[in-house]
Order: C-alpha cells, then sequence, then structure tokens
C-alpha cells in the first residue's frame, strides 16, 4: 500500500543532507510552508542551497536560517524587502552568495527540471546585467537568452488538501511555485492543512499529482504568522 | 506649471486601458491605477503570483493571507477570477498574452530602454521580481512615473545610465508632465499634462528632443 503520509515535519525531513539544494515554496506568507521550514531549522543541516521567490523576512522561516548560517547560496528574485535584514547583513559580508534570476526565468527554470528539459531560450533578460556572459541566439524577430533548468534535491511546499497517494490541492494564490517545485526535487515534501481519503479529491480538480510528491505531512490549522 | 498628483496620473494611465483588457500593474505607483479604471469596463487585472481578475482590497478584518497581489498586499477575487501556478502565470506575461503592463521607472530612454531594477549604486542589494519579464512579455508596456529626478533632471534620457530591465521595450510613458509615446523615429509627444506648461518649456525640461503633430 502506498501511503505518503508522515507523522511529523520532524519525521519528514530527518535526512536533509548538509549541502543540499532544497526549493521553498511560498510568496510572502501565502504558501510558505512555515512548519517544514521551522524543522528544517531544528534538524541542522548546513551549507544549504535554498531556492525560494525571495530572501526571507523578519526573523523567522527561511530569514531565521539565514540568521543562522545555514544557507551558503540562495537563486531568488526579490531578496530585498523592508525586513530582510538577515538576508542583507549576510549579502553583504559576503557569507551569502546570491544568483538573482527574474521571476519568470525563475519559475520557467523550475518548471524545465521538473518536466526533463536540458535548457530554453527566453527573452527575458536579454540586453541586460542578468544576460552578461550567457549565450543568445537571435530566432526570427527576437533575441534570447540560454537558461538552464534548477533541480533540487528537496522542495518544502505547503497545499491545502492531499489523499495518501500525495494528490494534491491547493488555495488561492498559496499554489504560486507549489506544482513546479514538486516536480523538480528529487524529494517533494508537502505540509497540508488536510488529509482526506483516495477518491474524496475530484480527480478533475488535482492540481499536482501525486507521482511529483514523495512525504505529506498534516499540520493543523495555522496559527497567524505575526 | 501644475503638475499632475499620483492620483491625478494614474487616473490618466487608467482612462487608456479598453475594454476587455488584461493587464499587470507593477509594485508602486502602478498599484493606484486599479482604483481608478473606468466603471462599466470589464478589465482583468493579472499578478505574478498566479491570480487573474483579482479586485478591491476586502474590508478589515476579512483579508485572507492566501490571498494577495504581487506587491502582497491582501485582494478579493472577483467572480470569474482564476488561481494558477507561476510557470502558467508567466507563459502568461512571456507568451505575450497580457495587453498591458504599466511599470514605474527610474530611465527610459529615446529608444524605449527601460531602467527600473537597480541603481547600479555598489552596496545596492539588487532585487528583480517579474520586471524583465514584463517588458519583454506585455504586448503594450507603459511606464508611469515623474518626469523629473529630485534635482530637476530628465527621467527621459537619450541613453540609460543606470542598468536595463529590458531593452527598446517601453511603448508609452505618462508623467507628471506629458504623455509620450516611443517609437520607431523617436519620441512624440501626445498630450500636455501639467497645467501652465508649453511644449517649448516641456522641451527644455526633456532631455530628448520631442516630436509632435498635432491630432489628426
Amino acid at each position: 500500500m502506498i501511503n505518503k503520509f508522515v507523522a511529523s515535519a520532524e519525521a519528514a525531513l530527518a535526512d536533509v543532507p548538509d549541502g543540499a539544494t532544497v526549493m521553498l515554496g511560498g510568496f510572502g506568507n501565502a504558501g510558505m510552508p512555515v512548519e517544514l521550514i521551522d524543522a528544517l531549522m531544528a534538524q541542522g543541516a548546513k551549507g544549504l542551497t535554498i531556492v525560494n521567490n525571495n530572501a526571507g523576512n523578519a526573523d523567522h522561516g527561511l530569514a531565521a536560517l539565514i540568521g543562522a548560517g545555514r544557507v551558503k547560496k540562495i537563486i531568488c528574485s526579490f531578496p530585498r524587502q523592508a525586513d530582510s535584514w538577515h538576508f542583507d547583513k549576510a549579502y553583504r559580508s559576503g557569507a551569502l552568495e546570491l544568483e538573482l534570476v527574474p521571476q519568470g526565468t525563475l519559475a520557467e527554470r523550475i518548471r524545465a527540471a521538473g518536466a526533463g528539459i536540458g535548457a530554453f531560450y527566453t527573452p527575458t533578460a536579454f540586453g541586460t546585467d542578468l544576460a552578461k556572459g550567457k549565450e543568445t541566439r537571435r530566432i526570427g524577430e527576437r533575441d534570447y537568452v540560454l537558461e538552464y533548468p534548477i533541480h533540487a534535491d528537496y522542495a518544502l511546499i505547503k497545499a491545502e488538501r492531499a489523499d495518501r497517494w500525495g494528490n494534491l490541492t491547493y488555495r488561492k494564490t498559496a499554489r504560486q511555485f507549489g506544482p513546479i517545485m514538486a516536480a523538480a526535487a528529487k524529494c517533494t515534501v508537502v505540509q497540508v492543512r488536510e488529509t482526506v481519503e483516495l477518491g474524496e479529491i475530484d480527480p478533475e480538480v488535482v492540481v499536482t499529482p501525486g507521482i511529483f510528491v514523495h512525504r505529506v505531512v498534516r499540520i493543523a490549522p495555522m496559527r497567524k504568522v505575526a | 506649471m501644475k503638475k499632475l498628483d499620483r492620483k491625478q496620473l494614474a487616473a490618466r494611465v487608467a482612462r487608456d486601458i479598453p475594454e476587455g483588457a488584461y493587464i499587470n500593474l507593477g509594485i508602486g505607483l502602478p498599484t493606484l491605477v486599479a482604483d481608478f479604471l473606468p466603471k462599466g469596463r470589464e478589465i482583468i487585472l493579472h499578478s505574478e503570483n498566479g491570480v487573474l481578475g483579482f479586485g478591491p482590497r476586502p474590508p478589515k478584518g476579512e483579508e485572507d493571507e492566501d490571498l494577495i497581489h504581487a506587491g502582497k498586499e491582501p485582494v478579493t477575487l472577483l467572480a470569474g477570477g482564476s488561481f494558477f501556478h507561476h510557470a502558467d502565470s508567466f507563459a502568461m506575461v512571456r507568451g505575450r498574452h497580457l495587453d498591458y503592463c504599466v511599470l514605474g521607472a527610474f530611465q527610459v530612454s529615446a529608444q524605449g530602454d527601460l531602467a527600473n531594477w537597480h541603481t547600479g549604486a555598489a552596496d545596492a542589494i539588487p532585487a528583480v521580481g517579474g520586471a524583465m519579464d514584463l517588458a519583454v512579455g506585455a504586448k503594450n508596456v507603459l511606464v508611469m512615473m515623474e518626469h523629473l529626478t529630485k534635482d530637476g533632471k530628465s527621467k527621459i534620457v537619450e541613453r540609460c545610465s543606470y542598468p536595463l530591465t529590458g531593452a527598446r521595450c517601453v511603448t508609452r510613458i505618462y508623467t507628471d508632465l506629458a504623455v509620450i509615446d516611443v517609437k520607431a523615429d523617436g519620441l512624440h509627444l501626445v498630450e500636455i499634462l501639467a497645467g501652465e506648461l508649453t511644449f517649448d518649456q516641456l522641451q527644455r525640461l526633456n532631455g530628448v528632443t520631442l516630436k509632435y503633430r498635432a491630432a489628426a
């Protein structure tokens, strides 16, 4: 019997090694897998490469990981926020490497990894500093930049509902990077608000089919993030 | 000279967005445009974080942290709205499905180059978000900005001194002084917006020569 349910966030992340590449879902607080990130913090893995749209806010979640010196590199589109002080400090001190990627290119590089695409040409960033040193090509009337996929060892994402096969539905704009990160990682760990029996999710509305999911942890409805 | 204030400028941009348009409004000043879209037109707002057809901020106490726009402010969903993942969201952007995007800018060049993501200062932390995708993707890239810097220099320039967001991508510029189209042969004045400002005065303030033909 396939059963991807895991008893706790701690158990789901016990095998994350030092130096792993970890994708984190979430855009602002929406879709942020808060409890999984807390468990990664407690678990102790270091030298991590993190893939997220941002670089952490205030003192919790990804910001706490950075503050604790556990992240060696971050791949993101928008690190600078009013409350990104842990990132700012680590970046300025040279302790943290930043790979800045336009948001759509970030999404497509993640998608490409999950879809088995070796590389792709995108018009985004052509003629800008973010395309410096990259291969370019004129196709038809437009200029393109060659971009490579971003693979990960783990993806930590948040969904709304899961069954034991790992089929997922999401809630509103908490979906964002979840489905593409799920496909791009060797081990996808999902926190959900609700677990249901097989067949209870209408197959027509499954957003992420269970083939992309490895571990599911139910987290009781969220406490408010301060 | 009477410059437009932020709301007047937002209202001026909003007036040009037609019935049926799909549009993305950048973070900051462009977000204001949503408040002034003409009533009675169905205009569908897109946001990078995977939503089409979002509506105004909900009343206090009814915010949902799972329902935000790319500026991370709470929004509502209109009937007919939809959610999708980030790669689909940027397929809409890059794939030329959006009719318009409205972006802020540090500088726009005479060729329509856009600089809006980085000052290039050595100690500045770079952050790009979706700006480079929107700049190459939307069918019409509208820039909305103050015409002059705080020390009175034109933000419309021959060549951008700040790092580019996109090359030759801007189609129209709305400032607190004027509306200007970017065309293959240069910049064309569409309309003077500031009160008590003549074409000659605007030309002196602007960093680049403006072409002007009386409306046909």
